[in-house]
């Protein structure tokens, strides 16, 4: 499909008088250390060429790797972390970027062109106050007084809907959620009165019903102020909402360019078609059985002894070879469930009955069999697996630890295992350090496999996944759970995975389940209002979907 | 495979091999025995006397040789205890935590409020001074420090997803601490070792240079500067060749440590 001659159509050429920024034949290396050998240059973005018109936006999207953010950041002529800009032109205004020299960049960046990072919390300083970090770069450029200033960013925060916009630039970062601090940063971005912003997943670390708010705030002040963007993002549901253009990029080469109804309705590349049609699993629900394999009674939990109750009175059932999805914002208390049914965090009150015998609360009286049938998966597998072991190791210690089984019988099973997550025998001596992602989490997957377990506990599996390779995580899990009739307990806060996956499903909010069932029947009207907005929030590829979800709302967020 | 080494690295173990095997095979390699009169009080370098002869009229070059093998040898095994001491001291205590954790680290702060150097010399000036009680002050006084490096670090890995999974699989206090944490606490470690054998190599020059270290007739290279002091005022530079030898090992050994401090934070074993 992406071969070196391939033609890709892009759209008309803005008119000369709209033009706003003209990358033309990008191109971006950086030079990488692999230990022990000489150092080398690798191309992040290679001949990538694009136009923005006065107001448009422009959504930049393709997975990790795919140059998207390194693009962006060309436009206020920056390469992040020794990343260089070795050919190309980025016209702003008339005149390439790259060749205005420091004091030029200087003048231009938060003056022409601001940016909008990902985590806002990292982004501020925690110890000035809001105002004075929204503010400066428009004093620090002249183009407004510091009173003019403050008015304008009063005004913008009131466009942004946050509350209190007259006293919150008061306040310091950590006073504010997440949510809102996202959109003070979008604030600080309009406030000296750009012509272009760069949008760096804003909305990606928020929970989907903060992002509802923050992508409709963006939104409306884009529209309202004139501003062109190019919004970089992963998640093409989200792009199709606020872009009027989509560009698809992979492994730095563009894939497809094109206006937002195009890309999403008709794609005419391969993978661009593949990015659009993801998550379509097809997944039968089992109706329970007599008896579960694990049944949580009354849970109340809390974090060092405190008042707090982080679970509140929790009860759930997951039946043998099924799924139970847990899902809620961040805050709601489905990790500390996973952490009670494991031990890690014992509950006060309440009692776990697994496979017909009562589980001790704590992790330490347990039996090695109630151990070694309870199994965990985590969210970031780079982190669960030793650095320092090779994968043969990892899931080779199972084996050694439960069944006692050594030497070539081991190495016998593990080629087994390492089959049976499609990734073969060759990976055997390989460090975590050398697999991708998905890899990673497949491995884990296997080291959980590997003690025979009756339940599996996967946290937020294929969270800080691409979402191709997610479905493929998720396809495997579906595929190891016919085949080993192994009961998953899956936590999750996307929907989406949900639904494929899970036979019932409990919504939790704020450490308590309001809605349990099975899935058919949870996913059925009539919704309580916290469901509501959750199955409302979650972004659907289809263009004006935004506006009409905050319109049907019932409940506001507790990011809010 | 000795091509990828850096020069610098050549270098520190050129000389760390030498002094090894210096230290190793002395009596070998000596012209004449340690505490042998050969000639007069500080003859100049000749053929004879390679580096001269000292206050006492003994060979220098033969005193070196058999200096080193007391430093190193002293050195290595105050800083061997010290090592397996304080890390699995450390270690535990990150991992078990609660009382015992409290229990050593206060216990540490109260070694660690008395200047090493005058405690070294107020417990050596009781016990006697063997080569054991030397090695075992040392070690014990140095573990403090290694005691509180591995702490930190072990309670850095303690809390990641992959020592909680070892948890969760019903892994004992052992595993943990050797399997899981040891590997990824060896950079810093290891860079540490380094530093450490040369405050050992250092602390015993200084209790020799006061009298409190390696009794005579023997003595390692700290002994000799003290012996050899007065020369001197008279221009003769006995005192400044054991002191050299001091500075050399110090940085070659360091050279070495930087270097397996590199091949060791590769986290793809090494094999780049």
């Amino acid at each position: 499909m992406a071969s070196a001659v391939h033609h890709v159509d892009t759209p008309p050429r803005p008119k000369p008088e709209d033009l706003l920024l003209d990358i033309r034949n990008l191109k971006i290396e950086a030079r990488v250390y692999p230990p022990g050998e000489t150092p080398r240059d690798v191309t992040i973005v290679d001949g990538v060429s694009l136009t923005l018109a006065r107001g448009k936006v422009l959504g930049l999207i393709g997975e990790s790797g795919a140059g998207k953010s390194t693009i962006g950041l060309s436009a206020m002529a920056y390469g992040r972390g020794g990343v260089r800009i070795t050919g190309g032109e980025v016209i702003l205004n008339g005149r390439d970027i790259l060749k205005t020299g420091k004091d030029g960049v200087r003048k231009l960046r938060g003056a022409e062109v601001c940016y909008v990072a990902q985590s806002a919390a990292a982004a501020f300083n925690p110890a000035h106050r809001l105002m004075d970090q929204v503010v400066e770069a428009a004093i620090l450029h002249g183009s407004a007084t510091r009173a003019e200033a403050e008015q304008r960013a009063k005004h913008l925060f009131r466009k942004l809907s946050l509350p209190n916009p007259d006293t919150i630039g008061d306040r310091y970062p950590h006073q504010v959620s997440g949510g809102q601090l996202q959109r003070v940063m979008t604030a600080m971005a309009l406030c000296s009165e750009p012509d272009l912003i760069v949008f760096d997943e804003p909305t990606t670390a928020l929970d989907v019903t903060t992002q509802i708010d923050v992508l409709a705030a963006i939104k409306d002040a884009i529209r309202d102020t004139g501003v062109a963007a190019l919004y970089i993002t992963h998640d093409l549901a989200v792009v199709a909402q606020v872009s009027d253009e989509i560009m698809v990029l992979r492994h730095g080469k563009l894939v497809e360019w094109g206006g937002t109804r195009q890309i999403i309705k008709e794609p005419r590349q391969e993978y661009t078609n593949a990015l659009v049609s993801v998550h379509h699993i097809e997944h039968e629900e089992h109706a329970p059985t007599a008896n579960p394999i694990l049944s949580a009674r009354n849970i109340t939990a809390a974090y060092g002894g405190g008042p707090i109750k982080v679970l509140k009175n929790v009860s759930v059932d997951i039946f043998p070879g099924q799924t139970l999805a847990v899902v809620g914002e961040s805050g709601s208390g489905k990790s500390t469930l996973a952490r009670a049914i494991t031990g890690l965090l014992p509950p006060e009150q309440g009692s776990i009955t697994f496979a017909g015998r009562t589980l001790s609360n704590a992790l330490k009286d347990r039996s090695r069999d109630d151990l070694r049938e309870l199994q965990m998966i985590y969210q970031m597998a780079d982190v669960a697996m030793n650095p320092r072991q090779t994968v043969g190791t990892i899931i080779g210690r199972p084996l050694e630890f439960y069944f006692g089984i050594k030497g070539r019988e081991r190495d016998q099973r593990v080629a087994e295992l390492l089959d049976k997550i499609e990734m073969g025998k060759g990976f055997v001596d390989r460090y975590p350090a050398e697999l991708s992602g998905g890899q990673k989490q497949r491995v884990c997957i296997a080291r959980a496999l590997a003690a025979k377990p009756k339940l599996i506990i996967c946290d937020e599996v294929t969270s800080a996944l691409d979402p191709l390779v997610a479905h493929g995580i998720l396809e495997l899990l579906l595929g190891l759970q016919k085949d080993e009739n192994v009961a998953y307990l899956f936590i999750t806060h996307d929907l989406a995975t949900v639904k494929s996956i899970a036979d019932s499903i409990a919504v939790m909010y704020r450490g308590e389940v309001v809605r349990y069932g099975p899935k058919s029947r949870v996913l059925t009207p009539p919704f309580d209002a916290y469901t509501d907005l959750l199955l409302s929030s979650v972004p659907e590829m289809e263009i004006g979907w935004l506006e009409k979800a905050i319109k049907g709302r019932r409940m506001e967020s507790a990011g809010n | 495979m000795l091509k990828r080494i850096p020069v610098s690295s050549l270098i520190g173990l050129i000389f760390t091999a030498l002094f090894l095997i210096v230290a190793v095979f002395a009596p070998f390699l000596a012209p004449y025995g340690n505490g042998q009169i050969v000639g007069g009080v500080w003859e100049p370098m000749s053929a004879q006397y390679w580096l001269g002869t000292d206050n006492l009229g003994r060979d220098l070059l033969s005193r070196m040789i058999y200096g080193a093998r007391i430093t190193i040898f002293i050195s290595v095994a105050a800083t061997a205890l010290s090592f397996t001491m304080g890390s699995v001291l450390g270690f535990a205590a990150a991992v078990i935590g609660g009382w015992f954790e409290t229990l050593m680290s206060r216990l540490v702060d109260l070694l660690m409020a008395i200047p090493t150097l005058i405690f070294g010399l107020v417990i050596l000036s009781v016990l006697p001074t063997t080569i054991p009680v030397l090695i075992m002050v040392m070690g014990i006084l140095d573990s403090t420090r290694v005691y509180r490096l591995s702490r930190a670090v072990a309670a850095d890995i303690n809390v990641m997803d992959f020592v909680e999974a070892a948890k969760l699989r019903g892994e004992g206090t052992g595993w943990i601490i050797f399997r899981e944490i040891l590997p990824n606490a060896l950079s810093p470690l290891v860079s540490e070792l380094g530093l450490r054998f040369i405050y050992a190599v250092l602390f015993l020059s200084a209790l020799s240079f006061l009298g409190l270290g390696v009794q005579p007739p023997d003595a390692d290279w700290g002994g000799m500067v003290k012996e050899n002091k007065e020369g001197i005022v008279f221009g003769i530079p006995a005192a400044l060749i054991p002191a050299a030898a001091i500075a050399a090992l110090a940085i070659s050994v360091n050279l070495v440590a930087d270097w397996i401090l590199n091949r060791t934070s590769s986290l793809k074993g090494g094999r780049g």
